[in-house]
C-alpha cells in the first residue's frame, strides 16, 4: 500500500455529476420469458436436432408413402422377401439387394428375376416395406398426438378446476384420481383394447382412459402453487373476474409446464401403441402401424432382420427425438435452472 | 405413520375391489363367449360346460361368487388354455421363472444405473457425464421388445453366446431378458441420481463437510452418497411398473415360462379367466409395491421417519 | 502483534457463459492472533468470495486465481495441492456459514457431523471425539448433549442449529475462524445471543476471527476493525472506531447513513443509489464514482491507491489525496465525526 503522490494532470481534481441513468445501465437486453426459454433451448444441440429430425421424419410419414411406386397394402406374392436395395448406395456394398440363401450370400433381385427396386426390401407377403414403413409412422404418430392431446385436455381441465376452486371440489376430485391412479395403467388399456373392436379408436380411448391423471396432478399442483401468490391476490383486489385471473395470471406461468408434460406424454403413448401391436392388441392387418411392423419382423429375425430393422431404428429414433426435445424443453422452460 | 399407513390400506382396497370388479364386467361383455370359440358343442354339452364353470348362474350370483373366491385367494378356473386348472395355482407354478428375471432385471439396472449417475455427476461434462446421460436416453427411449430382439439376434444368434429362446440352460436363459429388462431401470436410476447428486453437491451442507476437511471420497460417499440415494425410493415404482410392462414381451421373446407370456397367450386364445386373474393378480402386485416403496421411504428418511409420528 | 493470515494482491475471476466476472479485484488485508476482523459490504462486493478462496471453497473448475498470494503459516494457500489444503480445512482454519437451516447434513445424526473433524484432524478414538463432541455442546450451550448427540438436524430450530455449527467449527480449536454472515437468517433475538455466544467464545479460546456481515449494527458489536468492501476491493480498512467516528471514503460514508439510529433527526433513511457494479465488465476508475455524489474526473479515469490517514486506518478514494478539493460529508457522519479525536470535525470528548 504505497503512498502514491506523483503530479495528477491538471483537471483530474475537477467534480463531475453522474447521469443516474448511466449508474443504472442495463447490460442484459430485456426479453420476454418465451424469448429466453427460445435462446436457452437453442443452445442445447441434442434438442435442436431432434427437432429438425423429427420434423424430417413426419415430412417422410406423408411423403414416403407418395414417393414410392408401390402401395403399402399391394401384395405381389413373386416379390415377397427381397432384401432392400437402394440405387446408388448399392455399389457401396450394402442394401445392394444381396442376401444369405441357405447360407451362401447371392444378390436375391438376380435370383427372383426382379427388374425393380425396393429401397427397404419386401416383407413376406411381397409388400413395400419402404412406403409400409412411413405408412406406419404416419399412424403411430397420429395415435400418439390425438392421445396427448386428449390427455392434455382433460388433465388441463380437470387438473385447473380442481386447483382453482379448492375446497370440497379439489378433495372430491382428487380422491378420485387417487384411485384411478392407484390402477396400473398397463392394466386399464389391456382390458380396454379386450373389450372395443381392435382399431386406432380403441387404442387411442384405451391410452387416454386414465392417461390424463398425470397431467391433471401436475396442472393443480402449478394452480395451487400460483393462485395463493401476491401477483394473483393484488389482481383479485383490484377485482379481476376468475376468467381474467385463469387466462392472464395463471395460464401462463402453467402452459411451460403443460407443454413439458405433453412432450413427455407423446413418447409414452407411441410407446404403448407399439407395445399393445407387438403382444397382438394393436392394430389388425393389413394397416400398420411401427409396432405391427416390428412385431411382424420380430417372428422374421432370424431370416429377414432387415424387416425388423427398419421400423425399430425408426421407432427407436422417435422416442430419442422426443426425450430429447423434452428435456430440451423442460431446461428451457423452468426458471429454476435460469443462470 | 401408522395413521398414514391405514389410510393407505384403505385405499389399497378400495381400489383393489374397483379392479376386480370392473374386471369382471368387462369380461362379461366381452365379444364371444370363450366356450364357442373353442369347440363345436352342441347346445346341452354346452349346458353342461356352463354348468361346470357356473356360467349359467344369474350374473350377480356370479359376481359375488368372483369376489368371495378373490378373498380367498381364488382366482377361479381355466377355461380353454388350461382347461380346468386353477388359475391361481397356474400363476404361482409361473412366477419362479418371472421374479427370477424381474429380480436380476431390476437389481442389475439399478445397481448400474446408481453408479453411472454417481461417476457422471462427480464428473460433470466429462466423457463419462455424456456417455452415460447418452446411455440413459437411449435406456429410456428404445422399448423393451426393440432391445431385446436386438440382444437375441446378436448375442443369440450371431455370436451364439447364450441361448436364443430357451428356458433349459438355468442362469444363462435368463441373462439376455435380465439385460433386456434392466435397460429402463438402468436409465431412469442412472438419470435420477445424477440429478440429485447435482442438487446434494451443491448444498451447503456439502460445503460445510468440505470446510471440515473431508476428502473428495468421503464427501461422495459419507455426505452425498446417502441423501441422493434415499429419494430414488420414490421411482422403485414406476420402476416395477416398467419391469412388468417388459417382462410381458420380453417373456414372449425368449420363450420364458412365465405369467407374462401366459398372459399375453391368454389373450390370443380368449381365455378370460386367466386374463381376469393376471390382471388382478398385476394390479395386486403393483399396489402393494408401491406401498411399500412410500413405507420405506418414510422408514429411511429420518426427516419423515420422526416427524412422521406426530402429524 | 502477530500476523497469522495475510492476503495480497488478490485476484480471483469466475468463468462463466456471459464471460469472466472479476469478483475479487486486488485484495489486500492482513488478520492478526486473536482479533476481529469484520469485512462490510453490500450483496456481490466480494467478501463472501473472498472468504470462500481462503478456504478455497470455491468451484474449481470456474473459480480461476488470477494473481497474489494467501499466506498461512508460511505457506502459499492458494497453490496448496487438495490433499494439503484438506489437512488445513477444519483444523486450522473453519468456517461458519449463513445458513443454519441448510448446512447440516440431514441424514446424518447431529454427533456424527461433529465428531467428524474431530476424527479426521486428531489421532484419538472414537469414545474419546465423542467426549470432545458433547463437550462442545455444552460449550455453545445446548443443554443435555448427551441426548441430543444422535438427533438429527430437523429436531433443532435455527438458533440451535447455529449452535452446533459453531461446535463443529470449533472442534480442533482452529487458529481462524470465517463466520459468513452467521446470524443473517435467524431471528433478531437468536442474532443476539448468538453474537454473545461468539464474542463469549473468542475470549476463551483466543482465536481469529474474520466476520462477514452487512449489518454494520452487528459489526460495532463484535469487531475489532473493519474492512470495507465494494467492486471485488476493499476500499477502506480500520479500527471499528477508525471506520463508525473517521470515515473517509464516500462508500463508507453511504453505509453509515443508511444505517438506521433511534436519535437521529432525519425522518427519512438514506439509500445509496444506483446498484452495485457490473463485475463482468467493471469500471476503469474508482468503481463507487457512478453512484457517488462526490465523483471527480480522475475517479473516471484511474483507480484510486491506498491514502493513509494513520497507522491503522487507509481508504481509496482520490479524495484524500493532496490536491482534491475539500469536501463536506453528509451530515450524519459529520455528527459521528465529531466525536472522533483526530478528525478535523472534532469537538472534544471521546468517542
Amino acid at each position: 500500500m504505497t503512498q502514491n503522490l506523483e503530479k495528477m494532470p491538471k483537471g483530474s481534481f475537477e467534480r463531475i455529476t453522474i447521469d443516474a441513468e448511466q449508474s443504472e445501465r442495463i447490460s442484459k437486453p430485456s426479453m420476454s420469458f418465451w424469448q429466453d426459454a427460445w435462446l436457452r433451448l437453442r443452445k442445447n444441440k441434442g434438442a435442436i436436432v431432434s427437432i429438425i429430425l423429427f420434423t424430417l421424419i413426419v415430412i417422410m410419414s406423408f411423403l414416403g408413402p407418395i414417393i414410392s411406386p408401390y402401395e403399402p397394402n399391394a401384395q405381389t406374392i413373386t416379390h415377397a422377401n427381397l432384401p432392400p436395395k437402394i440405387p446408388v448406395i448399392e455399389n457401396l456394398g450394402i442394401l445392394d439387394g444381396y442376401g444369405t440363401l441357405g447360407g451362401q450370400k447371392m444378390d436375391i433381385y438376380e435370383l427372383k428375376n426382379v427388374e425393380v427396386n425396393y429401397w427397404f426390401g419386401t416383407d413376406g407377403l411381397g409388400r413395400d416395406m419402404f412406403s409400409r414403413l412411413w405408412k406406419g409412422t404416419q399412424v403411430s404418430l397420429f395415435i400418439a398426438f390425438v392421445a396427448a392431446a386428449i390427455d392434455m385436455l382433460i388433465g388441463v381441465i380437470y387438473g385447473g378446476i380442481s386447483g382453482y376452486f379448492g375446497g370440497r371440489v379439489d378433495d372430491i376430485m382428487q380422491r378420485i384420481v387417487e384411485i384411478l391412479t392407484g390402477i396400473p395403467n398397463l392394466v386399464v388399456v389391456i382390458l380396454f383394447i379386450l373389450i372395443m373392436d381392435p382399431g386406432i379408436v380403441a387404442i387411442i380411448i384405451a391410452l387416454t382412459i386414465t392417461g390424463w391423471t398425470g397431467m391433471s396432478r401436475v396442472v393443480r399442483g402449478q394452480v395451487l402453487k400460483y393462485k395463493n401468490q401476491e401477483f394473483v391476490l393484488a389482481s383479485r383486489t383490484l377485482g379481476a373476474s376468475d376468467s381474467h385471473i385463469i387466462w392472464k395470471h395463471l395460464m401462463p406461468n402453467v402452459l411451460g409446464i403443460i407443454i413439458i408434460n405433453t412432450m413427455f406424454t407423446i413418447p409414452g403413448a407411441i410407446f404403448f401403441e407399439a407395445f399393445l401391436s407387438f403382444i397382438g392388441l394393436g392394430l389388425q392387418a393389413p394397416d400398420a402401424s411401427l409396432g405391427t411392423l416390428i412385431n411382424d419382423g420380430y417372428k422374421l429375425l432370424q431370416f429377414q432382420p432387415h424387416i425388423l430393422a427398419f421400423p425399430a431404428i425408426l421407432l427407436s429414433l422417435i422416442m430419442i427425438c422426443f426425450n430429447l426435445i423434452g428435456d430440451g424443453l423442460r431446461d428451457a422452460l423452468d426458471p429454476k435452472m435460469k443462470d | 405413520m401408522a395413521r398414514y399407513i391405514g389410510k393407505r390400506l384403505i385405499y389399497m382396497v378400495l381400489t383393489l375391489a374397483l379392479i376386480a370388479t370392473f374386471t369382471f364386467f368387462l369380461m362379461k361383455i366381452l365379444p364371444g363367449s370363450p366356450i364357442s370359440s373353442a369347440s363345436k358343442l352342441s347346445p346341452e354339452q354346452r349346458a353342461v360346460v356352463e354348468a361346470r364353470y357356473g356360467l349359467n348362474e344369474p350374473l350377480p350370483v356370479q359376481y359375488f361368487d368372483y369376489m368371495f373366491g378373490l378373498l380367498k385367494g381364488d382366482l377361479g378356473i381355466s377355461i380353454n388354455q388350461f382347461k380346468g386348472a386353477n388359475v391361481t395355482d397356474l400363476i404361482l407354478s409361473r412366477m419362479g421363472p418371472s421374479a427370477q428375471i424381474g429380480f436380476q432385471g431390476m437389481v442389475l439396472g439399478t445397481v448400474i444405473g446408481v453408479l453411472l449417475g454417481m461417476i457422471a455427476a462427480l464428473r460433470q461434462n466429462s466423457w463419462v457425464d455424456y456417455s452415460s446421460t447418452l446411455v440413459a436416453i437411449i435406456g429410456i427411449s428404445i422399448p423393451s421388445f426393440v432391445f431385446a430382439s436386438l440382444l437375441q439376434y446378436w448375442f443369440g444368434l450371431k455370436l451364439e453366446w447364450f441361448p436364443v429362446a430357451l428356458w433349459k440352460e438355468g442362469f444363462m436363459s435368463s441373462v439376455l431378458p435380465s439385460i433386456a429388462l434392466a435397460m429402463l431401470p438402468l436409465a431412469t436410476s442412472a438419470r435420477f441420481i445424477r440429478t440429485e447428486m447435482i442438487e446434494v453437491l451443491s448444498s451447503d451442507y456439502i460445503t460445510l463437510a468440505k470446510a471440515k476437511g473431508a476428502s473428495g471420497f468421503e464427501i461422495a460417499f459419507k455426505h452425498a452418497f446417502r441423501n441422493a440415494l434415499i429419494p430414488l425410493v420414490t421411482v422403485l415404482g414406476p420402476m416395477a411398473v416398467g419391469i412388468l410392462t417388459g417382462s410381458l414381451v420380453v417373456e414372449q421373446i425368449f420363450a420364458i415360462p412365465g405369467i407374462g407370456e401366459q398372459f399375453v397367450k391368454s389373450i390370443m386364445v380368449n381365455d378370460f379367466s386367466i386374463i381376469m386373474g393376471t390382471t388382478i393378480f398385476f394390479s395386486v402386485f403393483l399396489i402393494v409395491v408401491i406401498l411399500i416403496v412410500d413405507i420405506l421411504y418414510g422408514i429411511i428418511d429420518p426427516r419423515i421417519r420422526l416427524s412422521g409420528g406426530k402429524n | 502483534m502477530e500476523k497469522i493470515l495475510q492476503v495480497k494482491d488478490l485476484e480471483l475471476s469466475f468463468n462463466t457463459f456471459g464471460g469472466e466476472v472479476k469478483a475479487i479485484r486486488g485484495v489486500n488485508f492482513d488478520l492478526y492472533k486473536g482479533e476481529t476482523l469484520a469485512i462490510v459490504g453490500e450483496s456481490g462486493s466480494g467478501k463472501s468470495v473472498t472468504t470462500k478462496s481462503i478456504m478455497r471453497l470455491l468451484p474449481e473448475q470456474s473459480a480461476v486465481f488470477k494473481n497474489g498470494e494467501i499466506l498461512f503459516d508460511g505457506r502459499d494457500l492458494t497453490k496448496l495441492s487438495d490433499k494439503d489444503m484438506q489437512k488445513i480445512r477444519g483444523k486450522d482454519i473453519s468456517m461458519i456459514f449463513q445458513d443454519p437451516m441448510t448446512s447440516l447434513n440431514p441424514t446424518m445424526p447431529i454427533g456424527r457431523q461433529i465428531t467428524e473433524p474431530i476424527l479426521k484432524h486428531q489421532k484419538i478414538s472414537k469414545s474419546e471425539a465423542k467426549k470432545v463432541a458433547i463437550d462442545l455442546l455444552r460449550l455453545v450451550g445446548m443443554p443435555k448433549p448427551e441426548l441430543r448427540m444422535k438427533q438429527y438436524p430437523h429436531q433443532f430450530s435455527g438458533g440451535q442449529r447455529q449452535r452446533i455449527v459453531i461446535a463443529i467449527s470449533l472442534a480442533c480449536n482452529p487458529q481462524i475462524l470465517i463466520a459468513d454472515e452467521p446470524t443473517t437468517a435467524l431471528d433478531v433475538t437468536i442474532q443476539a445471543q448468538i453474537l454473545e455466544l461468539m464474542k463469549d467464545l473468542q475470549k476463551k479460546i483466543d482465536t481469529s476471527i474474520i466476520f462477514i456481515t452487512h449489518d454494520l449494527g452487528v459489526v460495532a458489536n463484535v469487531a475489532d476493525r473493519v474492512a470495507v468492501m465494494y467492486g471485488g476491493k476493499i476500499v477502506e480498512i480500520g479500527t471499528v472506531d477508525e471506520i463508525f467516528y473517521n470515515p473517509q471514503h464516500p462508500y463508507t460514508w453511504g453505509l453509515l447513513s443508511s444505517m438506521p439510529s433511534l436519535d437521529a433527526n432525519e425522518s427519512k433513511l438514506y439509500a445509496i443509489p444506483g446498484t452495485p457494479p457490473d463485475l463482468l465488465d467493471p469500471p476503469k476508475g474508482d468503481a463507487f464514482a457512478l453512484r457517488s455524489e462526490y465523483a471527480m474526473q480522475v475517479d473516471m479515469e484511474q483507480n484510486p491507491p491506498f491514502f493513509k490517514v494513520s497507522d491503522t486506518h487507509q481508504a481509496a478514494t482520490w479524495l484524500l489525496h493532496p490536491d482534491a478539493p475539500r469536501v463536506e460529508p453528509p451530515a450524519s457522519v459529520i455528527e459521528r465525526m465529531k466525536k472522533f479525536p483526530g478528525s478535523r470535525y472534532y469537538e472534544g470528548g471521546a468517542v
